[in-house]
Formats: structure tokens, C-alpha cells, sequence
């Protein structure tokens, strides 16, 4: 048996997340990661921002922050910039990350900064009660598009490949095993890596849109998340409706702080 | 510069002379946005930071560059922000956060006209009453102000003194005026300047609380890395950094932050004062302002008037106790400003409305002359 404690900090259970939600099963795959990559405790650092989704810090034994909405990836760029040395994973939500924090989001991604981000998407603002976010699909129902949603939702993997980013996958709590992968794999990227989860919310998005019952998103996942080769295999007709899983884009590009790294040795250190 | 044993006389810019007095005070770390009239400490010091293993960034806005600088000053670094009327806007929120977490960094905003864009080039003292209560919800606040490139270099390293001591962001407010008049500076030696560092926890990591304050109600924040694993957050906290809905602990919290800087005020209320001695009317004035009042002063005394200056260096907590001082001793204060009467109102609360606080207010970004002083002077006197 896995032994979760001793990453835990088991005096802030219960937990604050609803049954059924998936956000804890992405802090068990992330768990798991980390302890076979056998990052210390010490030198990882994890920065929120705001939403249900960054409370995770609360409940991980490592050096945690939980800063303002969506400004988690500016509070990151500080740390990493200022102690390189240590390892940056940044929790963020949908709203979080790309609505109020969309402008840092691709400003990271450009400079490269070494760090994970773990973007839960959930389609909705779970913490505020299930209005409509950047990614929630169009004609969805939120409790601000009580109609059905009339906006386009971002493609936020796409978004964060086009600004630069050098790994980038997309991954579900469903598949959890590749999920753990996923997020092994950005873990040991030098440079911005971007894990997009997608996460069931069934009291903020399910509940609106007949899916209020969390099996019934957890099937949704099942069958409409398709990685791999599996998906190079699908018709443009097949792959209607259906999201790609798996690594997204893996490349070498220089990292902020390996040329911040330079440019001090260019212009010399003085005494 | 920095490790020069004697002292250094150097002509600069308000604005240097504040990145060479942050440089001075320990300032590792520096992220900004570019805004006039505050650019020129940014570019300072994106050349001087590298060469002294220090960090510069460029953020994408003024949100971000808040953020980054508490993120940077976690690790133990000394941070520094830098900006205007606009981004000082900007950057409320986060300001509000390094008050509730407990985090120390420097804010420095070089006032420009407003509100909006403003007057992006001219002077103002418009943002005086932002700096104390810009961020939402109860506060307290340390507020800084210089009138002369010597004097904003002293500012600065006492901003990254008071925040290291007091676990609290410090704001120094400049206006155009100072930061963009070149002149004389005279740098200590660097043995000579005080630097004070915050404090590191000494007992062992399972028993460290990181809000958990002695008699001093100042916090020990421990060095992101340093092995004292703990939580930070700008919810409500316990002594433990976890957030609670206990709402006495939410009381004896927002408390204690208040207090913190209120118990030792005495500590960090600072001011200088010409002719007061036998002054019959206080000329009350900060940042570029007190430049003109100091030599109103002198003019006045020709006339046969007895004028005093009472220059506050920190603004925020206000001179309340010093000011009330004076008015049992004068017949008037007159408050020129270049704002319409942001601070006018404290001193007339400080004096309980014993004596007339007369004003003298210019809002056209043009600065006040001395002769306007002297006018207003022998009008109301
Ligand atoms: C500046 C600011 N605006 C708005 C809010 C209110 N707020 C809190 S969480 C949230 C949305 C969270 O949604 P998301 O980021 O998708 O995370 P989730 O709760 O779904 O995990 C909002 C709008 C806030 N805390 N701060
Ligand atoms: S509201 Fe949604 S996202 Fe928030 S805890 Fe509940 S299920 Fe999870």
C-alpha cells in the first residue's frame, strides 16, 4: 500500500472539497509523482491562487502558498526567480488561470520559468458557486448563462503552446494512471510545463447540466477522453466531441532562469 | 559603490538615488513595470542587480510585479517594487496580502497627477491617502516620504529597515519632482549605514509556529527552503498559517496586524522641524513641497513673521501625538499640498480643531513656489 501520510497534512481533514469532486485524486497523482521522482519536501514549494481547486496547498506537507486570484504564477515567477534551487508546482483553476490570470499564464509560458503548473479544469468557478468560466463549452449552463453558454471556450493547452511553453499535456482524473504520468513527466522538465487536468465538478457544473451525479462525469471522462495513439487513429468525424489526452508538445527551449543564470556570469559578479 | 570604505559624493536623480539606497539596504530583488515618473529606478537597477548576484525582473503588469516581489521577498530576499499613480492602483490588492501574510517588501510610488493617466510627467501628492487605505479591509500601513535626492536615499533603506523589523510592506511615496531632480548625494561608508535583517526561527522545524508572535506581536517568518515547512495565505490564520473560520482567532488577528505597527510607533514616526521653537504659525509640509516651505520659512522670519516647518518623513502612521503638540503653542497651521487637502484633514484632526489648518493646494501639476507659501502666510496670519 502507497503510504499518502507522510506527504499529508492530516490535521487539515476533513478536507474542504465536495464528494464526488475530483480535486483530491489530482493531489493523490501528484503525491505519488513525487515520491517516485523523490522530490524533497523541503526545496518544492506549491502556489495557489484562489478557488476550491487551490486549496490543495492546505493539505500537502511541503512549503505551500496561497496568494490571490489568479495571480499565482506571479507569486511563483518571484520564488523561482529569486531561489532557483527550488521546485515550483503551481495549482490553479480554469477561472483562476485563464480568466483573472490569463495575462501571467501566457507571460509564463513565454519566458520559459521552470515550474509545473496543475491547471484543474473543471469547465465552471466551483468556489463561487458555478459560474461560467473561459473554458466552459458553449451552450452549457452556468449560473450566469442560465440560458446555455453563448461564448467559445479557450483552447487552454493550445493557448499555453502558442505563448511558449515547452511541455505541455492534457490528462484527466479518470485515466488517473496517465494522469500520474502527466504530471511525473513536467515534473522533470526544466523550463514551463503545463499539466491541464480535467476534473469533475458535479455541484457546481454537473448539477446544472444533467450530470449531477458524479459517476455519470467520471463515464463522461471514460469515453470522451481519448490519448495517444488512439487518437491519431480517430476520423476527423470520430474525433468530434471527443478532447485529446496525453503529451500535447515536449521541446527544448531555454529556460528563464538558466539565462538569468548567464547573463550574471556576462556581466560578472562583483564582490 | 556598496563596498567603498569612505564616502562618496555623487551627483543623481531622486529616482537612483533610491535603487542605489535599496541597493545599500540589501535589495536583492526587483520586479517593476515601466511607468513615468518611476522608470528610471527599474533600469538602474536591471544593470546594478545582476552585477551583485541580485534579481531583476519585468513583469507583465503591475498585479504581477506586487506578486512576484512578496513571492521573491518569501525566500528571504530583500524585494523591492517601483511605480506610478496607475500601477500603484494596481498593485493594491497584493499590498493587501503582504499586510495579512506578514510579508516584508518596499513600494515605492514616484506621484504623478491623476486620477487615471493623469499628468504622467508633472507632480502631484495625490495618492497620499491611497497609500494608507488603497487595499481593502482593516490595516495598518508605514508610509515613507523624501524631498531631496539625499533624503530619498536615507527613506529607502529606512522602508527595507521598517518592513524587515516590523514583518510588514513599507510604501515610499516620492513625487516628480523628487525623482527627477539631479543633485548632490552624499553615500556613507557602507559600515556606517544600519541595515536591519528579519529574523530566522532558531527552534527545530517540528516545533515552529509561524505566526505565533511574543510581546513584539512581529511574526518569524522562516526562509522559503530553509527546511520550516509552513503555509502561507491571505485567508484568516491561525498561529499555525493554516486559514480558520474561528471568528476570535479572526478578531485577535486583524487586531494584532493593526497593533503591530501601532505599539511601536514611536519607533517609526520620524520628522524634522525648523523654527518651531517660537513659531506663531506651523507650515506643514512633505516630499517636494517642504523644499519650497523651508525656504518660506526663512522669508517669513524677514518679514518679521514666526514661522516654523514641521516636515513629517513618515506620513503613515501620521504625526497624531507631535502635531497636537504644537497647537496649544500656535495661533495657525497652513498645509500646502499639491493635492486638495489629503493631509490637510489629518492635521486638523490631530489638532482636535483647537487651532485654524488653513491650505494651500495646487492640483495643475505645476509645483508650489515659496513665494506662494509666503503669501498664503501673510494672509491668514
Ligand atoms: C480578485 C477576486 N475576484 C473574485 C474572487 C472570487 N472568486 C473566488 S474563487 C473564484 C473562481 C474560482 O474558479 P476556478 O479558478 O475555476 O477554480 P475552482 O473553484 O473551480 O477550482 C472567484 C471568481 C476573488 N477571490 N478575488
Ligand atoms: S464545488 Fe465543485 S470544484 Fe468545488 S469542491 Fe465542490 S465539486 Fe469540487
Amino acid at each position: 500500500m502507497f503510504d499518502y501520510l507522510k506527504y499529508i497534512r492530516e490535521w487539515n481533514f476533513p478536507h474542504i472539497w465536495c464528494s464526488g469532486c475530483g480535486d483530491g485524486i489530482v493531489l493523490k497523482a501528484l503525491i505519488r509523482a513525487m515520491d517516485k521522482l523523490k522530490v524533497s519536501r523541503d526545496e518544492a514549494v506549491m502556489v495557489s491562487g484562489i478557488g476550491c481547486s487551490s486549496r490543495t496547498p492546505g493539505y500537502i506537507d511541503i512549503n505551500t502558498l496561497h496568494t490571490t486570484h489568479g495571480r499565482a504564477l506571479a507569486f511563483a515567477t518571484g520564488v523561482k526567480h529569486a531561489k532557483p534551487e527550488l521546485k515550483v508546482i503551481v495549482v490553479t483553476g480554469d477561472g483562476d488561470c485563464t480568466a483573472i490570470g490569463g495575462n501571467h499564464f501566457i507571460h509564463a509560458a513565454r519566458r520559459n520559468i521552470d515550474m509545473t503548473v496543475l491547471l484543474y479544469n473543471n469547465y465552471i468557478y466551483g468556489m463561487t458557486g458555478g459560474q461560467c468560466s473561459p473554458t466552459t463549452p458553449k451552450g452549457y449552463k452556468a449560473s450566469t448563462a442560465q440560458y446555455g453558454n453563448i461564448e467559445p471556450p479557450f483552447n487552454t493547452s493550445g493557448l499555453a503552446i502558442a505563448a511558449g511553453a515547452s511541455f505541455v499535456a492534457r490528462t484527466d482524473v479518470y485515466h488517473v494512471q496517465q494522469c500520474e504520468k502527466m504530471i511525473s513527466l513536467a515534473l522533470q522538465r526544466k523550463g514551463f510545463s503545463l499539466v491541464e487536468i480535467l476534473t469533475p465538478c458535479p455541484t457546481a457544473f454537473g448539477r446544472r447540466n444533467r450530470m449531477s451525479d458524479p459517476v455519470v462525469m467520471m463515464e463522461w471522462l471514460r469515453d470522451n477522453a481519448v490519448s495517444g495513439r488512439k487518437w491519431e487513429n480517430l476520423s476527423a468525424q470520430e474525433r468530434e466531441g471527443k478532447i485529446q489526452t496525453g503529451v500535447l508538445i515536449d521541446v527544448e527551449k531555454p529556460e528563464f532562469t538558466a539565462e538569468y543564470g548567464k547573463l550574471m556570469e556576462k556581466v560578472g559578479v562583483q564582490k | 559603490m556598496e563596498k567603498s570604505e569612505s564616502s562618496t559624493t555623487l551627483m543623481m536623480q531622486g529616482n537612483q538615488a533610491c535603487a542605489v539606497g535599496a541597493l545599500a539596504a540589501g535589495c536583492r530583488f526587483f520586479a517593476g513595470y515601466p511607468i513615468t515618473p518611476s522608470s528610471e529606478i527599474a533600469e538602474y537597477l536591471s544593470v546594478q542587480l545582476p552585477r551583485r548576484g541580485g534579481k531583476f525582473i519585468q513583469m507583465e503588469d503591475e498585479i504581477a510585479a506586487m506578486g512576484a516581489t512578496i513571492g521573491a521577498s518569501l525566500t528571504g530576499l530583500k524585494a523591492m517594487t517601483a511605480t506610478s499613480g496607475p500601477g500603484f492602483s494596481l498593485k493594491q490588492e497584493n499590498i493587501g496580502y503582504a499586510c495579512m501574510t506578514e510579508v516584508p517588501c518596499v513600494i515605492v510610488n514616484v506621484m504623478r497627477g491623476g486620477p487615471s493617466t493623469g499628468m504622467p510627467t508633472l507632480p502631484a501628492q495625490m495618492d497620499v491617502q491611497q497609500a494608507r487605505w488603497g487595499t481593502h479591509g482593516d490595516h495598518e500601513i508605514i508610509v515613507l516620504t523624501a524631498s531631496s535626492a539625499q533624503d530619498t536615499y536615507e527613506q529607502t533603506i529606512r522602508a527595507f529597515n521598517l518592513s524587515e523589523r516590523y514583518m510588514t510592506p513599507v510604501i515610499l511615496l516620492l513625487d516628480e519632482i523628487v525623482g527627477h531632480s539631479t543633485e548632490k548625494v552624499v553615500l556613507p561608508r557602507q559600515s556606517e549605514i544600519e541595515i536591519v535583517n528579519r529574523k530566522q526561527p532558531e527552534m527545530p522545524p517540528q516545533d515552529y509556529l509561524p505566526y505565533k508572535t511574543g510581546p513584539d506581536l512581529i511574526p518569524v517568518l522562516a526562509n522559503l527552503g530553509s527546511g520550516y515547512r509552513y503555509n502561507v495565505t491571505g485567508l484568516c490564520h491561525d498561529e499555525t498559517g493554516f486559514p480558520t473560520n474561528d471568528t476570535r482567532n479572526n478578531e485577535a488577528l486583524i487586531r494584532r496586524l493593526v497593533e503591530k505597527i501601532k505599539a511601536h510607533r514611536d519607533d517609526i514616526v520620524r520628522y524634522r522641524e525648523r523654527k518651531l521653537d517660537d513659531a506663531e504659525i506651523v507650515i506643514f509640509a512633505y516630499g517636494s513641497v517642504a523644499r519650497s516651505a523651508k525656504s518660506a520659512v526663512v522669508k517669513c522670519r524677514e518679514k518679521g513673521i514666526r514661522a516654523g516647518l514641521f516636515e513629517p518623513s513618515v506620513i503613515w502612521p501620521f504625526p497624531v501625538k507631535e502635531v497636537f503638540a504644537l497647537s496649544g503653542k500656535v495661533k495657525a497651521f497652513l498645509v500646502p499640498e499639491m493635492n486638495l487637502g489629503q493631509l490637510a484633514r489629518e492635521v486638523r484632526g490631530a489638532v482636535e480643531f483647537k487651532v485654524p489648518v488653513h491650505q494651500l493646494n495646487r492640483v495643475d501639476g505645476n509645483p508650489i513656489t515659496p513665494l506662494e507659501i509666503v503669501n498664503k502666510v501673510e494672509e491668514v496670519i
